[in-house]
């Protein structure tokens, strides 16, 4: 209970400071809006040029696209932890969230939330009710739950291995630049996984498990039954991945020593 | 210019002392080149070329293109904007250089670095993976190095511009991914340029961005020929030249209505 009067009281003073200044606000949501055009521009002047990526049509590329960006989301508006390194552990910050009598990651979570991106929900929501429409797919009546289920799982991927990457600073100290290529490898997830080789397949199921933000949940609602079994997997996946790295969290935070002062 | 080169070394020093960036920066590098590679050999399917680029051709186009991106690519505008937000930048203000000229040092000092120990590491081990096509025609190389030299100036130019507009907008992150986001797809880093319907290539065609990816992955994968290649290099150096005008103004400009608080 007192974890979720935090979080509201957090939200709250999350949008004053944002309302303070919003032009920014304004810009944030667009650059976000312009990323998510940059991609689909992609897949479009890609498909200009071909009709099929082994075997799947544009529109169930743009689809697999608009599913991801929800679960995306939901990641990039809490897990804002990219520059986990320089703001707690160079700067020491950490000292400070450590003093206090709720969870360390927790609070950084709450700290770091860009609740603005959660518009990106939106437009994936458009994107994939588009290309659903052009698909000719149809809702079924357990459809809504399994799509929460899955982009609550695709969001557990997410968090659990961006978390894991920001506690190798507290074993390393040093200043690493795989955040933001991680940012690029999530993105492999997107497309389908058959079109490449075996290796990076098994990095993106088993180890970066990133192709369950992407394409298995969405092969579910694309009617693809030879990807049910993973499709079934993806808040399984989620689960372990994230309690893992909660694990491995706590244990970094008994190494932490602090920097100067 | 001694002063100036001392900046170069420090970077690159700087840089060379975390260690752990530059392997996990290598396999990075590789993997993403290598999820491309399977992209777009998907999306050639059968085909032999597409728009004048074969499929051999493709896949190098976007090897070097992102191998070039580390020399290119910098940071500055990010470290721009925390110097003038903390105040630091009063005290950059009154030491005997050139403030942007410094950032630029910086820049190209981190570049050199990436250069070495990503790019040319990184391109013997995709080049040993995957089937890529490397010119063995020296005046091929000697262009692609005019070549994205001017691409590094070009783009730091456009990061020094953003850099600046902290002065006015006092929080740009939004700006300052924007302008990434913009540059990735535009440079052609993603697409060639080629692959665009007529109207948006005949926009970019008037748009500084070509000249950062574009051109010179298209000098190394041999997709320019003869004129066209004096013509791209031509471009980029009128557009370095142009964009000196705007940051020269909106540097006087800024410096005028500087305000430092604290310190």
């Amino acid at each position: 209970m007192f974890y979720i009067s935090m979080f509201f009281q957090y939200v709250a003073q999350y949008m004053k400071t944002r309302l303070e200044y919003r032009a920014d606000l304004i810009v944030e949501i667009f650059s976000d809006l312009l990323f998510q055009a940059v991609n689909l521009i992609f897949i479009l002047v890609v498909f200009d040029h071909t009709e099929f990526l082994n075997g799947w049509s544009r529109d169930e590329i743009i689809f697999i696209y608009g599913f991801f960006l929800v679960p995306y989301a939901l990641f990039s508006s809490f897990f804002n932890i990219w520059d986990f390194n320089e703001r707690y552990i160079v700067k020491g910050e950490l000292d400070r969230i450590l003093t206090r009598p709720i969870h360390s990651l927790f609070q950084i979570i709450l700290e770091r939330m860009e609740l603005e991106s959660l518009f990106g929900a939106v437009t994936g929501l458009a994107v994939m009710f588009y290309a659903g429409s052009r698909l000719g797919l149809e809702v079924s009546w357990s459809d809504p739950f399994l799509f929460v289920l899955f982009v609550l799982g695709g969001v557990l991927v997410y968090a659990g291995i961006f978390v894991m990457i920001a506690c190798i600073s507290f074993w390393a100290d040093a200043r690493t630049s795989i955040m933001p290529m991680m940012y690029n490898i999530g993105n492999y997830g997107r497309y389908p996984v058959d079109i490449y080789n075996k290796a990076i397949r098994f990095v993106l199921t088993w180890i970066l498990p990133f192709a369950f933000v992407g394409v298995y949940p969405a092969a579910y609602f694309l009617g693809r039954d030879e990807w049910y079994g993973y499709s079934f997997l993806t808040p399984v996946i989620g689960l372990v991945f994230f309690s893992l790295s909660v694990f491995i969290w706590n244990e970094g935070v008994k190494r932490y020593r602090g920097a100067g002062n | 210019m001694d002063k100036y080169i001392e900046m170069i070394r420090i970077r690159f020093l700087m840089m060379l002392a975390y260690r752990t960036n530059y392997y996990t920066g290598i396999l990075i590098y590789s993997i993403n080149i290598g999820a491309y590679y399977f992209l777009w050999n998907a999306i050639y399917g059968g085909k032999s070329e597409i728009e004048g680029l074969s499929a051999v051709q493709m896949t190098t186009y976007v090897a070097v293109a992102w191998m070039a991106r580390a020399f290119y690519f910098n940071n500055i505008d990010r470290e721009m904007a925390t110097e003038i937000k903390e105040g630091k930048v009063a005290v950059e203000l009154i030491r005997p250089y050139s403030y942007l000229g410094m950032k630029t040092m910086q820049g190209l000092g981190e570049g050199i670095f990436r250069l070495f120990f990503f790019s040319v590491p990184g391109m013997v081990i995709v080049a040993l993976i995957f089937p890529m096509e490397f010119s063995a025609d020296a005046a091929t190389w000697g262009l692609f190095a005019i070549s994205i030299v001017l691409s590094f100036f070009i783009n730091t130019q456009l990061n020094l511009l953003t850099g600046i507009t902290t002065f006015f907008l006092y929080n740009n992150t939004g700006l300052i991914r924007a302008k990434r986001v913009l540059i990735d797809l535009f440079s052609g880093l993603l697409l060639p340029i080629s692959f665009f319907p007529g109207w948006a290539q005949e926009i970019m065609r008037f748009l500084p961005f070509q000249g950062i990816s574009y051109i010179p992955s298209m000098i190394f994968t041999n997709g320019f020929t003869g004129s066209q290649v004096v013509e791209g290099l031509l471009l980029q150096a009128v557009w370095v030249l142009i964009l000196v005008v705007p940051i020269q103004i909106l540097w006087v400009i800024a410096k005028k209505q500087l305000i430092i608080q604290g310190g």
